[in-house]
Formats: structure tokens, sequence, C-alpha cells
């Protein structure tokens, strides 16, 4: 039996930027790389590992290019962060042209096990790039402020 | 940075010529220590924001700047509106009015013993609301939130949050003019509900300090402050509400651009023209984000003085100064011998008004506007002032902080939060925060030398030093 195609390449990796943290969400699918990113947001905060995905919230948005449309995901994620008191642990993102579709999964942060870092302010546009790479994974990324 | 790509101007100036798209010189202040240390970003940067629309002067970087979001942190640039100047949501910040408050509390070092610091530690970290998550005990809905967007500080102390006499120790008399809460979106406003009277997390803290020694006795003397006192130091910004409005505005300008005829070299230098709607609205709302930091930072400081009467009855503390640091302001600034109506962005840069200037309060009119310096957990906070020379060397700016050496991964890897928690409270620094994460992301090793950054501020003539500060406290949020 085949292993599932290309799946373990899907992964998130922080790069550094002066101030505050770069992310990188790296996948097979421009979906995944999405969704790797969002992870790679979560880990900004704290480890994914310890968030327990129990509860979903339901998110969309809207932009004009791939770009600017990975920015409103990570901004629409601090937003229900910030909004809700939650973290996110899993991601289901669906994209069609410049719509962007998801479930987030987490739960309420508690501050004595999460050991939350730091809250994330804003995604910037600085180091902001969508593109296949020449291996064919998708790379999402950009520098978020903290 | 390699100063051969600079113009030396004098030991603590350099000059990056116009060429290209730029429209004025960029010019950066700093030890020549400095310049090689900062980040060749800081050049692009200041060099994208000296071509943008109806910049005047020069585009500046201070001792401090580093790799910012479009303009670089540690940058001023004003903005004429009569030649098609702009207004730039990153040239603010997402943290807008992210600044620096500091008490003097009436006590000395000596009465702050052990047992006592302990107390006051505990006391203020039960008191303040810090780190993430956190939520105050003041919740805004509807009119209040539009009455504290409108209101600023002057809104906090109406509600019973500190004193009348404070809101003269606030730049804008604690109410920034213009604010538009109209402006505001429902998302930004639903942001901030829970977060009035909380210092956030990251770099944002309230420390206890001792005046550790003195550069100018007598402008200390007039500051209120002396060897060996105790202050307070508050460095928080406008929360979820200044982060919200920054993300919707920053994507408003990047779609405009191209029908305001801005071309951008770099999406997070996103602008648009003050004389247009999209600037408009972007200034009332900003304006709004700046008073929702000073009702803020007032709010704490009402908290601070609850938690130190538990501890210290007597003390009593009194506000210096309220300075912000991620703003743009509407100034009249001399250009060319002329004055000329301006719009003054500071981006991780204080204003530094020099003696006699017609906003300061009566107490600093003959020694210029405390400048207040953040610091990190166990090295100085600095006290400047603004100086004659100031309005010239970089339209009345100076540095804001130290900046960071090093990023946030490389700090966790490099050092264990609980152990440099110890470490600090064998030197008599009491830490305080939710997360040990957080400290070790905040290691004062990672932050570059704050006391060369004050050196070079003042070798500059930006501003002059007063007085350092040493910590005893941190609550980190």
């Amino acid at each position: 039996m085949a292993p599932p195609p290309f799946r373990s390449a899907a992964r998130w990796e922080h790069f550094a930027h002066g101030a505050d943290v770069g992310l990188r969400g790296i996948g097979p699918r421009l979906s995944e790389a999405f969704e790797q990113a969002a992870l790679a947001l979560t880990a900004v905060v704290t480890d994914p590992a310890g968030v327990d995905p129990a509860r979903p919230v339901a998110i969309a948005c809207e932009a004009p290019d791939p770009e600017l449309l990975l920015v409103d995901w990570l901004n629409a994620l601090i937003y229900e962060m910030a909004t809700r008191g939650m973290v996110f642990s899993r991601f289901r993102v669906a994209l069609d042209g410049h719509r962007l579709t998801a479930t987030a999964w987490g739960e309420p942060v508690e501050p004595r096990r999460h050991q939350p870092a730091v809250e994330v302010k804003g995604a910037t546009y600085t180091a902001l790039a969508v593109a296949r790479q020449p291996d064919g994974l998708w790379h999402a990324q950009c520098v978020v402020d903290v | 940075m390699d100063t051969a790509q600079l113009t030396r101007l004098n030991d603590f100036a350099w000059r990056i010529e116009p060429r290209g798209p730029m429209r004025v010189p960029a010019i950066l202040y700093a030890s020549e220590a400095l310049i090689r240390d900062m980040d060749q970003k800081v050049y692009e940067q200041v060099t994208h924001v000296a071509a943008l629309p109806g910049i005047v002067d020069a585009a500046y970087a201070m001792p401090d700047a580093h790799w910012g979001y479009g303009f670089p942190i540690g940058g001023v640039a004003a903005f004429d509106p009569g030649a098609g100047g702009v207004v730039s949501a990153g040239g603010v910040g997402f943290d807008i009015s992210c600044g620096v408050r500091t008490l003097t509390t009436g006590l000395t070092a000596q009465q702050l013993d052990p047992a006592g610091r302990r107390l006051l530690a505990e006391a203020l970290f039960t008191t303040v609301p810090a780190g993430v998550g956190s939520t105050g005990r003041l919740h805004l809905d509807g009119a209040a939130m539009d009455a504290m967007l409108a209101g600023g500080a002057r809104w906090a102390v109406e509600q019973g949050y500190g004193e009348a006499a404070d809101l003269e120790r606030v730049e804008e008399h604690g109410c920034m003019a213009g604010a538009r809460p109209d402006a505001v979106s429902a998302q930004a406003k639903k942001r901030q509900r829970n977060e009035m009277g909380t210092l956030g997390s990251g770099n944002h803290y309230l420390e206890v300090q001792a005046v550790a020694e003195l550069y100018d006795a007598d402008t200390a003397a007039a500051f209120g402050l002396a060897a060996g006192d105790v202050v307070a130091s508050i460095h928080c910004g406008s929360r979820g509400l200044g982060h919200q409005i920054g993300t919707e505005f920053l994507k408003r300008m990047v779609i405009a651009a191209p029908e305001h005829g801005i071309h951008l070299p770099d999406r997070e230098l996103a602008c648009a023209p003050l004389d247009s709607d999209l600037g408009r609205d972007y200034l009332g709302a900003m304006r709004a984000g700046i008073n929702c930091a000073l009702a803020n930072r007032q709010i704490i400081t009402h908290l601070a003085r609850r938690a130190f009467a538990q501890v210290f009855p007597d003390a009593r503390l009194a506000l210096l100064y309220d300075v912000s640091h991620n703003t743009c302001k509407e100034e009249s600034h001399d250009v060319g011998g002329q004055p000329r109506p301006l719009f003054v962005h500071r981006k991780g840069a204080t204003r530094a008004l020099g003696p006699g200037h017609p906003d300061l309060p009566e107490a600093f009119r003959s020694t210029g506007q405390p400048v207040l310096i953040g610091g990190s957990m166990g090295t100085a906070s600095y006290v400047l002032a603004g100086t004659a020379t100031s309005e010239t060397r970089a339209l009345s700016s100076a540095c804001h902080g130290a900046g960071r050496a090093m990023s946030r991964h490389q700090a966790t890897r490099t050092w264990q939060g609980r152990a440099l928690v110890d470490e600090l409270a064998a030197r008599g620094i009491l830490i305080r925060s939710a997360s040990y994460r957080g400290v070790a992301e905040e290691a004062p090793g990672a932050y570059k030398d704050v006391g060369a950054v004050v050196d070079a501020a003042e070798q500059a003539g930006l501003a002059r030093r007063v007085a350092r500060l040493a910590p005893l406290v941190c609550i980190k949020g």
C-alpha cells in the first residue's frame, strides 16, 4: 500500500525578524500551507500540542490576491483569539478563488497550563509571500507583530 | 549596516543622499558602532519612506532604529497635506500610541526593603491585569466606548480613574482632539470591550524603579526626581482596539493605493493622501486609538496607586509625564524658515519638545519636555529632556527604547524563564509574569545596550540625559 502522498511534507516554521516573529506554512496544497501557517501562529503564543481542539469556530474571509488572503486569514484568527480568549490547534481550510472558508478548533486559553508567551497584535505585509517552490510545495509566509 | 553607503555628517549623524525615487534625503542619528549593528533593512526602509508623496525635510532614523513594517521602528517622517502628503497606517504601527508614563512615588529605595518589595510586587501583580487573555474590570459598550474614544485620559479621570492634575502631565493634556469614534469599526470596539486597564504582553510592563544616577540635578528636580527616589513606569498602548484599527486600515490603504496614484515598493508602506476620505477616516480612527491608549494608561495608573496604597499607605503617586511613541500628529514645524502645518509620523520615536515650546505644561517650559526611554527587565530606563536643538535635528523627536538585538526564538534558546527570574531576584529585581516563556523572550540580554542608544541621542542633540532608572520590580505583560 502506498503511503499517503506528501502528507508528511506539510509543516510549519518560524523565521527571525528583529523585534517580532516570521511564520511560514508549507504544504503540498495551498490550503495546507495556510493551515500550517495557522499552526505557526499558535506556536508564537503557545505549544500547539498542549491545545485541546475541543471547540470549532467557523471563519470566512475574502481578499483580492493569495497574499492578502493569507494576511486576512491570520488576522481573522488573531481576532477570534482576542475576542473569544481562545487558542487553536487544528485547522481545516478550503480555498475557492479569492474566498477562504475554514474551521479552527481550540479551547479557552488557560494561562497556567498554556503559559502563553505573547499575544499577537496583527499579521503584517512584511516578508509576505505565497508561492509554489521548485520542489512543488506551497510556502505561505509573513511576519506577525507581537 | 555598511557605513560606506552613508555620508558622515559628524560622529553621530549620517546622511543618505536622495537618489532614484527618493524625494528627500534620509538622516540617521547614531554612533558608528550603532550604525554598524543596525539592520541593513533600516537603510532600505528609510529610503522607501523618503520616496513617499509629500514628504518634507528628510526621512529620519533614531539611534534605536531597527527593521520595522514599511517604516523602520525608530523612524520619523513629516508630510505636507498641501503637497500631496500622505498618512500611513504602517508609519504609526499596530500599537497606536504605545507609550510610557512615569510616576514619582514619594518613597525612597531604602524604604523598599526586601519584604516590602515582595509585598509590592504581589500587590501590583494581583491588581494590574497583565499577560495574554487578561481582562480588566471595566467593560465598555456602545456609548461608553465612544465617550472613551473621544475623551482619552480626560474621560478616565471623569470616571474616577486618577486625578485632574494628572491630565496636565499627559501629551495633548490627556485628550487627542479630532478623534472620530464613528471611524472605528465595530470589530475594533469589540476587541477592546474587555481590555481596558490591561497591560497586554510582549515588551509591555509596569516597573518600579529607583533613580540610580542623575546627569542634570536641576532638571531632575524640576521633574520631581532625586537620587534614590522610587518611581513607577508603565509601558503599554491601545490594546486590541489599536491593533484592529491598524490591521483594517493597512488593508484598505494597500487596496486603495493604485486609485490614489501611489506606487508602493513595499505593501507595508500602505498610505493614503491626507486630503482623501480614507486618509481622513484613518486620522479620525487613529486619534481615537490614541485616546484609548491614554485612557488605558490612566486606568492602570489608578490601579497602581491602589496597589501601592495597600503596602505603603504613605506613597503618593504623582504623574511625571506620559509620552506616546507610535503616533501621527499634526504639528507646526519650521521648514526653510517658514512654519508649516505638517503631519509627523513617529514610529518607535518619542516627541521631544525643546524648552519654551508653547505645547509644554508650565512646569517644563524652561527644562524641555521629559522624554521617557523604556529599558528591559534587568537593565536601565532613562529620563531625558528635549533640547533647543531637538527641533532642527529631527522635528523635535528622539529615540524610544533599546530595541531588540536578538529574535524571540533565539532568546528562548538562550535563556530559561524560571532561571532568569531567579537570577534577577538574586540581584534584587523581582519579576512577576504569568508566562516563563514570555520572560525568556524578553530577557534583558535580548536587547541592545540602552545606554549606548541614549548616549547617541544626547550626542546627536536629539535630547539630553537627566536621570537613569534601575529596575526593582517588574510586572511583565
